[in-house]
């Protein structure tokens, strides 16, 4: 054991005296090979952070939100429709939901205008987002004017401002009383845009989704799973878009790796030939190669996935934030709460370290069990 | 020490350009003596000298290693033959660019295992033994020829082998320092090494040093003296 260890430290530090003695090639792949674990590490990285974070968000949403459909578009909740859902079992709590967008032109951008069912603001006050407090920058107590659809000009006073950790679903949101809402946007009396269910046993969502179906067949239930489920695969969508650009890259790597991997240099086959010549044993080349890829797919992983952890998690991934986020042109800022996932981490590494690795190891094989004699022939 | 019967090696063998570099080679070498290869370019002298060094196999015939038959080990045996009794040095020197002096000594030592504070104190003793200790840290490209030399045979030493090989070690020196190498290997041969070179330049063959020498041509021997 104590002979084995000896001999692979002779060989990391034999490769190690290699990887330095061809510093420029060497630290040129490092570079690109870093870049690209970079890239990789920060789209999965940021896109897992974003799903937990807009799961942690939403966990405190309704279970089931009703709409109306007509003609398969959403449309107002009618008077009475709130009477026959509460004759429904199982349903703890329900509440008329006031919501809609505005596209306010100065900014070019659709906020959401909402009623709160807690604590509205006092008529003639709103409650802004963070990013509409950036982009129109306003601060408490400051006055807005919004043109409603009706082409009458509304003016509000900005009551407060949304804290920053609830940015991601509350980025565009405008909060104000259901007096100014239904005054913006001429909103008959009695209709709401939609209904917020509370159920007090979560096995009996699916249930009452059946039921809500059954006795409001024009009714659409949306189950805060399935919410869930959409934010994920949004985050995944975007995701496979920059993997998508991402591949060029990676097809470009692989060029590289394989270039380097299959054309072993003269130089390099002349040092095998050598090295064999002296009594290194086919082993022992194949062992020494091997270590210098998995230093260079190593090194490469390593600095790769800390620059992407600190780009995503220190740095909000500035690089890649307009397409994963895509929150309209409102980006929510907010800092993302760093989470590595195992199973995340050890897919990286098997896409990257392995095939570098192995693809190294093929040509390094041919060339050492060459005989060799051929070092005689110089 | 070592005996050959029956060496015949074929380069293409069952191709067209099919080619027999040695063709019927009955040879024994003695053991701690000089014995030198000669013949002119192209007449099997360094395809014998690897087949006795066990860099390759014959197509054809056998090796003995002190009665042992090796010509039809595998190569990982043929490997530690190769690294525990035979020590070579090449026309070319064959030296890892980018590395001392030392560490070029030390690297035929690596696969063993030996603890490196022996190997470099081996290796420093031998570097003094020629005179080249106060190179020992300059990369072997900065070396003058002479010099490369010398640390192609310490690194040839440094598992302490019974036979040294050298393939035209005077081929790319000057008289002087061919002259030095003779030196050297009047020195080695006094500590009881078997040296067996190939060469055509009259100052090695025509040596005192050398004390047996065999001409070959066209891959056959052509006297046995």
């Amino acid at each position: 054991m104590k002979l084995w260890l000896a001999k692979q430290r002779y060989l990391i530090d034999f490769t190690l005296a290699s990887l330095a003695r061809r510093k420029t090639r060497n630290l040129g792949l490092l570079f690109v090979y870093t870049v690209l674990v970079f890239m990789l590490a920060s789209v999965t990285l940021y896109t897992h952070a974003l799903r937990q974070e807009a799961a942690r968000v939403l966990a405190a949403s309704p279970e089931v939100i009703v709409q109306r459909m007509v003609a398969g578009r959403h449309d107002l909740i009618p008077p009475g429709y709130m009477e026959k859902i509460g004759r429904i079992r199982g349903v703890q709590k329900m509440e008329g939901r006031l919501w809609g967008y505005y596209y306010d032109a100065v900014t070019k951008a659709n906020y959401t205008f909402m009623v709160p069912a807690e604590n509205p603001p006092a008529a003639g006050e709103i409650i802004v987002g963070p990013a509409l407090e950036r982009s129109r920058g306003l601060a408490k107590n400051n006055g807005i004017s919004f043109r409603s659809y009706s082409g009458k000009l509304h003016t509000f006073i900005v009551a407060d401002v949304l804290p920053q950790a609830s940015e991601l679903v509350s980025a565009d949101l405008v909060l104000m009383s259901e007096q100014n809402f239904r005054a913006f946007f001429d909103y008959p009396a009695g209709h709401y845009t939609d209904i917020a269910l509370s159920v007090a046993n979560p096995q009996e969502v699916r249930n009452v989704a059946v039921k809500l179906a059954a006795a409001l067949p024009d009714a659409r239930p949306i189950l805060r799973d399935e919410v869930l489920r959409t934010y994920a695969s949004i985050y995944d969508w975007r995701e496979g878009i920059v993997l998508a650009l991402l591949s060029a890259a990676i097809l470009a790597f692989g060029i590289l790796a394989w270039e380097k991997a299959s054309g072993l240099s003269a130089e390099e086959k002349r040092e095998i030939g050598i090295l064999k010549a002296i009594g290194w044993e086919t082993g022992d080349v194949i062992k020494m190669k091997f270590w210098e890829g998995l230093l260079i797919s190593l090194t490469a992983f390593l600095a790769g996935f800390v620059a992407a952890y600190v780009h995503v998690f220190h740095f909000a991934a500035s690089l890649f934030e307009p397409v994963l986020k895509g929150w309209a042109v409102l980006y929510p800022r907010f800092q993302l709460t760093p989470h590595i996932d195992g199973l995340q981490v050890a897919t990286l590494f098997f896409f990257t370290v392995v095939p570098y690795a192995a693809a190294v190891l093929v040509p390094i094989w041919k060339a050492a069990i060459t005989d060799p004699d051929s070092v005689m022939r110089g | 020490m070592i005996e050959l019967s029956g060496i015949r090696k074929a380069f293409n063998q069952g191709r067209d350009n099919e080619y027999w570099a040695l063709d019927g080679i009955d040879l024994s070498i003695e053991a701690n003596k000089v014995t030198a290869l000669r013949g002119p370019s192209g007449s099997g002298k360094t395809t014998l000298l690897t087949i006795i060094g066990c860099l390759a196999r014959p197509t054809e015939g056998r090796v003995r290693l002190e009665g042992e038959d090796i010509s039809g080990l595998p190569e990982r045996f043929l490997t530690e033959i190769r690294r525990k009794r035979f020590g070579f040095i090449f026309q070319q020197f064959n030296l890892i660019k980018g590395l001392s002096a030392l560490d070029n000594i030390i690297l035929p030592a690596y696969p063993t295992g030996r603890p490196r504070r022996e190997l470099l104190d081996r290796a420093e003793e031998l570097l003094a033994g020629l005179k080249l200790a106060h190179r020992r840290n300059a990369k072997v490209e900065w070396l003058s020829g002479g010099e490369q030399q010398r640390v192609a045979i310490c690194r040839a030493l440094i598992n302490d082998p019974e036979l040294v090989i050298a393939d035209e070690p005077t081929a790319n020196l000057d008289t002087h320092l061919a002259g030095e190498f003779m030196g050297i290997l009047e020195s080695l041969a006094g500590q009881g090494r078997t040296i067996l070179l190939t060469s055509h330049d009259p100052l090695v063959v025509e040596s005192d040093v050398v004390q047996r020498v065999i001409d070959m041509r066209d891959g056959k021997l052509i006297c046995h003296e």
